[in-house]
C-alpha cells in the first residue's frame, strides 16, 4: 500500500529514438508525444507544452547531435521528457541556454531553424529544468512539468 | 473568421482540410521561421501564414495545436506532407500573393495577432543584433 514515502505511480513511459540529421521524421517524436497525453485526457495546456518541449528537444537532438533517444515518462503528479545523446556535448550549457545564441548551420537555418530560442522556450515550458553536459560524451536534458501547478 | 471565407477572400485554395471550412479562426501569427513560431505563440487555434513548407511546419501546427496553415507565394507542399497533415487533421491553404499582402488583407478584414507572451525572449543580450 502506499505509504507516505511511496513515489508517483507510473502511469506511462515510453522510449523513442532519435536519429541525427533525419530531417524527414524530425518532430515525429513530438507529435506522438502529443498525442499519448491527450490518450491519457491531461489537460491541453500540459499537453501543449510537453509537446513544444519535446520539440525543441528532439530538434536539437537532429540538428546538433549524433543521436540518442527521449523517454517519456507520466506520473501521477508529472511529466517528464528526458533527452539523453551521444555527442558531441555542449561546452558552454549557460552560453548555449541565452536567448540568441545559436551556431545552427546554414542548412539548419534554411528550414526554419537557428534563433536560439529553443532551450529558453523549453525552460519557460517547464517547471523544473536542468541540462547536463560534457564534451566528448554527450547531453542529457531533464524537462518536468508539474501537474496542478498554476502556469503563467 | 471562417476557413472558407479567409479562402475567398485571398483566392486561396485548400490543399488539403476543406471539410474544415467552416473553422474560425480569429487571430494568426505570420513567420518562416519556426523557431519563433514555437517561442512566440501563446495560445491555440493560431492560424499560421508561412512560405516554409517543410514537413517540420506541418508538425509545429500540430504540436502548437494551430487551427490551420495558410502557405504564401505560391508555395505548395510536397505530396507527403500534405498526407501527413490530412491524417493529423490540420488544414492546408494555399495562397499566391506575398508574406506582406496576404496579412495585410487579413488584417484588413479584422483578423488578429496571435497574442504573445511577453517573456525575456523579447529582451535578448542577442548575437543577432547589430552593434550600435
Ligand atoms: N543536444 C545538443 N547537442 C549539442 N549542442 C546542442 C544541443 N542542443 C543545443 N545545442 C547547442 O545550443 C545552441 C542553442 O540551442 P537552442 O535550441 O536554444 O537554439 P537553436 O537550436 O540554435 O535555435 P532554435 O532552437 O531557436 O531553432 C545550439 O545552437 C547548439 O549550439
Ligand atoms: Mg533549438
Amino acid at each position: 500500500m502506499t505509504g507516505p514515502q511511496a513515489p508517483p505511480a507510473l502511469r506511462l513511459k515510453r522510449i523513442y529514438e532519435v536519429a541525427p540529421r533525419d530531417l524527414e521524421r524530425a518532430g515525429t517524436v513530438s507529435t506522438e508525444v502529443r498525442r499519448e497525453l491527450l490518450a491519457l485526457g491531461m489537460s491541453p495546456e500540459v499537453v501543449r507544452r510537453a509537446s513544444v518541449v519535446c520539440f525543441e528537444g528532439e530538434m536539437n537532438m537532429v540538428l546538433y547531435s549524433e543521436g540518442g533517444r527521449i523517454i517519456l515518462l507520466v506520473k501521477e503528479d508529472r511529466v517528464e521528457l528526458l533527452f539523453s545523446d551521444r555527442g558531441p556535448g555542449i561546452a558552454d550549457v549557460n552560453l548555449a541556454s541565452q536567448p540568441g545564441y545559436s551556431t545552427a548551420p546554414d542548412w539548419a537555418r534554411e528550414l526554419g531553424f537557428g534563433a536560439g530560442l529553443g532551450i529558453t522556450n523549453m525552460e519557460e515550458n517547464s517547471d523544473l529544468f536542468k541540462i547536463r553536459s560534457r564534451v566528448g560524451k554527450g547531453t542529457v536534458v531533464r524537462a518536468t512539468i508539474l501537474l496542478g501547478v498554476p502556469f503563467f | 473568421m471562417k476557413l472558407a471565407d479567409l479562402a475567398q477572400l485571398l483566392g486561396a485554395e485548400f490543399v488539403t482540410g476543406a471539410e474544415y471550412a467552416d473553422r474560425e479562426v480569429t487571430r494568426a501569427f505570420a513567420a518562416d521561421l519556426l523557431s519563433d513560431v514555437l517561442a512566440m505563440v501563446q495560445e491555440e487555434g493560431v492560424l499560421l501564414i508561412t512560405g516554409m513548407t517543410t514537413p517540420q511546419v506541418v508538425r509545429v501546427a500540430e504540436v502548437m495545436n494551430m487551427g490551420a496553415v495558410l502557405f504564401v507565394r505560391g508555395k505548395y507542399p510536397t505530396g507527403a506532407t500534405v498526407e501527413y497533415a490530412a491524417g493529423a487533421g490540420i488544414p492546408l491553404l494555399a495562397a499566391s500573393g506575398d508574406m506582406y499582402e496576404t496579412c495585410g488583407v487579413l488584417y484588413q478584414a479584422g483578423l488578429l495577432p496571435a497574442r504573445r507572451k511577453g517573456f525575456r525572449l523579447d529582451r535578448p543580450a542577442s548575437p543577432s543584433r547589430p552593434p550600435a
